[in-house]
């Protein structure tokens, strides 16, 4: 009668030894979840994050460095206070605090570490170091942030910050984590690639309850950061400091670069700010103030502000003519008021006159001949042509746009085409009187302070730039830097034109800017007033000097400070003098721009 | 001398060796399963689990051999001694016992310790054997019936005291063995029928759905037999009485407060609440489960070790087999439980007494239930109830008692050729 009975017990063990091993089968081969939820369980991505790379002057001194701060951690589980009296002592701090901080960090984790004291000093820390051995559950965190030994070149240089989300989206190579630092402005950002390294990942083990139990796998995962490259800048500290201190109080622009190389030896955009304030703990603070400002401290007006080149641009205006042919050093015109406004000079003028007298309508009649070459029989049609041959032209001084420095978001100004005044006017409804202002930099004409350095420096080259950039050297090495400043540029006018106009520009101090004379070094130069219709002019004056052999090209906007002759010719005076001769011998003129009172 | 001789030759090596086995392959996990790669301790380090355990397993061999040598009447002259010895101290428990987590379990002296629940099993596999062990006794009688369920339940009523639910369950696994000695089939489908009507009225989340199924097999059985009136009526009240129950059952329920009902629910959805009531069988599963084919390798893993799965050394063991030694790990530890059960099985049947074969069908129960419940519990198959997996688990009382219970059957079958002339 029970003969099946027993059979059926062995089925029913196999039948229970089936099921477990198959629901077996399916979590553990079949189903890789668990093993991914697994890793979530009990290893942990610590991430090793490099040592940003430090930022040099061009003569090897220190511009930005990581200055380490320190945070005194505390792990509730093993900390023990024993004499509390003289543990609030040793760290400074009350016992209310002490108790408030205890309490946050229970409340956080029992075992893992919270902050105790925040930001401590470097001989804070060097003086509780000695007694940290003494309370278990005590330890020092270190974190570095961006420190700058002097407050200068806050916009060249740019500020580090926490990665946006649109940045996040846009980090193709993945290698950035929410709350990562990044370049978010200046060299920083741009050359955030150099400056970052590489971070390193280490797998930890972790038990239930977040306490370390080693590396995972011997470590065998784990990749080593690499520190950022080291940069060196072309900017050079003392002229930095120098025009930051004559541009303190004022608003406007001062770009220096080095005509041979197309280096930037200064870039001062003012109002400026301290860098050190958009660092660490306090930079959303300092950020939000800086941005609600209304003199726009942030704006870094040497690439981004934009005015009519003015006066200025007559020099190049005269470039094209010889280069074209169409004007000669004899060239005379009569300074006819009734085309346009002037000031009185002798007239006729030639050529060099009309340069060193900075004569309106001289310009007016040679640009006319640089327009109107008759290609066409028809005066529109003509003036069209004429128009886009010397845009062209133009182009190839850097104007019209970007000249590509190592910078986020450079402006590039404007040169207007035909079709700027087809869409204006209507096709063949202009000519040379509608677009006529544009022969003495006025008009729809744009350019920045940088465009109008690097016009200085094609002055004192005679005819080619390199294109302006900060960096001299990645990692000590100058062959690192992006190719495209190693090349040069040929602006399209043959060197000889340029005798002349160097003669003009040189001549022309003693007409216009006599202040910017400064005895032992010849420095040409040419003054222009940006006009500004919502107030005061702005003043402009570029120059290079020493004229035989430039070594410094500069251009310096003074806003709302009238005559170019004035505000913006003697600070580029002071600062060819700085650069050149490391000292000052004029503290009167010093005295004079620090004062700022230009209108009168 | 000479006895002695015969018997050492008759013992069934098979069991031996797959004892062996489990016992060392479970030490071995017990010590994986508290090891600290960052400070690794020695294997026999008496101040960690495994050290404690191979002193216990060494305590197993001698025990091993006292019963070996000790004469094989001795167990079943003794059973109902046994069995009372133990009654008493279950009774005793509560009041002398040691109270940890609101469960008195254990009684002794010092640090010597040990669980009258775990003994008491064995004890009443050998008393039910010896009161089945008449001829006679035939187990489709109502009164044969109520002596066995008496021996039976007396234990489980007083663990239930203690109370440890997990450890009275164990007890009705001993229903195999009714079963094999001729307890009527037709309670055996009744009872589940009834397990599967409660677990399908509890997963299914719609009861028309059961509804419907209830309604679809007592259509198909009353067609499929004579089409009598009283048939069919009496097999429309069978499903009207399911579908009451499986209604009643929802009620019921849902009048449980809101923790025991989520314990209910978990075991059907462990998602539903992974950090609380389904954290067990959460991390066990992802413990195993991350095990893979062939695991990560000894002393490797990181769920157990790490503390993510509670108990991990003792009811939990097998997480931490299932995490190292993956899939292989876990066929070859059910494949060894599945031979040693089914050897027990061949086993019994060529005992010459029913004394020896009624016992023997008592300690394939309680290996049977222990080993299907305790893994099954580990991937989420059955509630977590705490039951320790027979050889693996770390603990002196469930290794003990274990052993003794699995060696005197050993002892019983290594002899029977003397019991020869007794067999009725």
């Amino acid at each position: 009668m029970n003969d099946q009975r027993p059979v059926a017990i062995v089925i029913f063990i196999f039948l229970v030894g089936l099921v477990l091993l198959t629901k077996l089968f399916l979590i553990q081969v079949m189903d890789d979840s668990f093993m991914k939820k697994a890793e979530r369980n009990a290893i942990q991505r610590v991430v090793d994050h490099p040592y940003r790379g430090l930022v040099y002057d061009r003569n090897g001194k220190l511009l930005v460095y990581n200055n380490p701060i320190f945070d005194l951690m505390l792990v509730p589980k093993e900390f023990e206070v024993g004499d509390t009296t003289k543990f609030l002592e040793l760290f400074k701090i009350s016992k209310e605090e002490l108790i408030e901080a205890y309490e946050a960090a229970r409340k956080y984790s029992y075992v893992k570490p919270s902050p105790l004291i925040k930001q401590i000093s470097t001989t804070e820390f060097a003086r509780m170091q000695d007694y940290l051995i003494d309370y278990p559950g005590l330890f020092i965190m270190t974190r570095s942030v961006r420190s700058y030994p002097l407050p200068i070149a806050a916009h060249a240089l740019g500020y580090i910050g926490e990665i946006n989300a649109r940045q996040l989206e846009r980090d193709s190579t993945n290698y950035y984590v929410q709350g990562d630092y990044t370049g978010l402005s200046g060299m920083e950002r741009f050359y955030e690639e150099e400056l970052r390294g590489n971070k390193g990942v280490k797998y930890k083990m972790v038990n239930v309850r977040g306490v370390d139990k080693g590396p995972f796998k011997d470590g065998e995962y784990d990749t080593a950061s690499v520190a950022g490259k080291n940069i060196t800048s072309t900017i050079d500290m003392e002229l930095q400091r120098y025009g930051e201190m004559l541009m303190s109080g004022k608003k406007g622009s001062v770009v220096a670069i080095e005509p041979k190389t197309g280096e930037i030896l200064a870039m001062i955009s003012a109002p400026f700010y301290d860098p050190n304030d958009l660092t660490g703990s306090e930079f959303s603070k300092t950020y939000r103030s800086l941005n609600s400002d209304e003199s726009k401290p942030l704006f870094n007006r040497p690439i981004m502000a934009t005015y009519p080149p003015g006066s200025i641009f007559k020099v190049v205006q005269s470039l094209i003519g010889l280069q074209e042919g169409v004007l000669t050093p004899e060239t005379t015109f009569a300074c006819n008021k009734s085309l346009v406004a002037c000031h009185n000079h002798p007239s006729p003028v030639n050529l060099f006159g009309a340069i060193r007298n900075s004569c309106n309508p001289y310009y007016h009649q040679a640009f006319r001949q640089i327009i109107n070459q008759e290609v066409s029989s028809n005066t529109y049609k003509d003036t069209e042509i004429g128009l886009n041959a010397w845009r062209e032209n133009v182009l190839k001084f850097g104007l019209g746009g970007r000249l590509g420095v190592d910078m986020p978001n450079e402006k590039g100004g404007d040169v207007p085409s035909s079709k700027y005044y087809d869409r204006f006017y209507g096709e063949g409804r202009w000519k040379y009187s509608t677009i006529y202002s544009l022969s003495i930099g006025q008009g729809e004409m744009l350019v920045t302070p940088l465009q109008m350095a690097n016009l200085a420096a094609i002055f004192a080259n005679k005819g080619y730039y390199y294109t302006p950039h900060l960096v001299k050297a990645v990692d000590g090495d100058p062959g690192q830097i992006p190719g495209k400043y190693q090349i040069k540029n040929e602006v399209g006018v043959d060197a000889h034109h340029f005798d002349m106009i160097q003669d003009a520009m040189a001549q022309a101090l003693y007409g216009t800017a006599t202040r910017a004379i400064i005895k032992d070094i010849e420095i040409a130069g040419k003054t222009g007033t940006a006009q500004n219709p919502h107030g005061e002019d702005h003043s402009v004056f570029v120059a290079f000097a020493p004229k035989n052999d430039p070594k410094i090209a500069i251009a310096v906007y003074v806003e709302n400070a009238g005559w170019g002759g004035r505000a913006a010719a003697s600070t580029a005076s002071l600062m060819i003098e700085k650069y050149i001769r490391k000292e000052i011998t004029r503290p009167e003129l010093e005295k004079y721009v620090l004062a700022g009172n230009f209108i009168y | 001398m000479r006895e002695s001789d015969i018997q050492i030759n008759r013992v069934d090596w098979l069991v031996v060796a797959i004892y062996f086995a489990l016992v060392i392959f479970g030490w071995f996990n017990i010590y994986a399963a508290v090891y600290d790669s960052q400070a690794p301790q020695s294997m026999f380090d008496m101040s960690i689990n495994s050290g404690q355990q191979l002193v216990r397993i060494g305590i197993s061999v001698v025990l091993i051999v006292l019963i070996m040598v000790a004469d094989y009447r001795f167990f079943e002259n003794l059973s109902l001694f046994i069995y009372l010895f133990f009654i008493a101290l279950l009774v005793v428990t509560p009041f002398i016992g040691k109270e940890v987590n609101g469960q008195v379990l254990t009684v002794g002296f010092g640090s010597f310790r040990i669980q009258p629940g775990e003994f008491a099993k064995l004890a009443t596999a050998l008393a039910l054997a010896k009161v089945m062990e008449r001829p006679t006794f035939d187990l489709s009688k109502t009164k044969n019936q109520l002596v066995a369920f008496g021996v039976l339940l007396l234990p489980v009523a007083l663990i239930l005291l203690q109370p440890d639910t997990g450890t009275a369950m164990v007890y009705f696994s001993l229903l195999v063995m009714f079963y094999r000695e001729g307890f009527p089939q037709r309670y055996y489908i009744l009872g589940f029928g009834f397990i599967a009507l409660t677990l399908l009225a509890l997963g299914i989340e719609n009861n028309l759905y059961l509804v419907a199924g209830i309604g679809l097999i007592i259509l198909i059985l009353i067609l499929m037999g004579k089409k009598t009136w009283q048939r069919i009526v009496v097999f429309s009240l069978i499903g009207v009485g399911m579908i009451a129950y499986s209604y009643s059952i929802d009620f019921v329920v849902s009048k449980l407060p809101e923790h025991q009902q989520n314990r209910i629910m978990v075991l059907f959805n462990p998602n539903l609440d992974p950090l609380g009531v389904g954290w067990n069988v959460t991390q066990s599963k992802i413990a195993i489960g991350s095990g893979g084919l062939l695991g990560k390798g000894y002393l490797e893993g990181t769920q157990t070790k790490f503390d993510f799965v509670p108990e991990q050394h003792t009811d939990f063991i097998f997480c931490t087999l299932g995490e190292e030694f993956g899939w292989v790990g876990s066929l070859v530890v059910i494949g060894l439980f599945v031979t040693l059960l089914v050897r027990l099985v061949i086993m019994a049947e060529r005992q010459k007494t029913r004394f020896s074969r009624i016992y023997g069908y008592g300690v394939i129960s309680i290996l049977l239930f222990h080993f299907m419940i305790n893994i099954a519990m580990t991937i989420g198959l059955f509630p977590v109830v705490g039951i320790p997996l027979p050889f693996f688990s770390y603990g002196g009382s469930s290794l003990w008692s274990f052993t003794i219970m699995l060696f005197i059957f050993v002892k019983m079958d290594s002899s029977r050729a003397m019991q020869l002339g007794r067999l009725g």
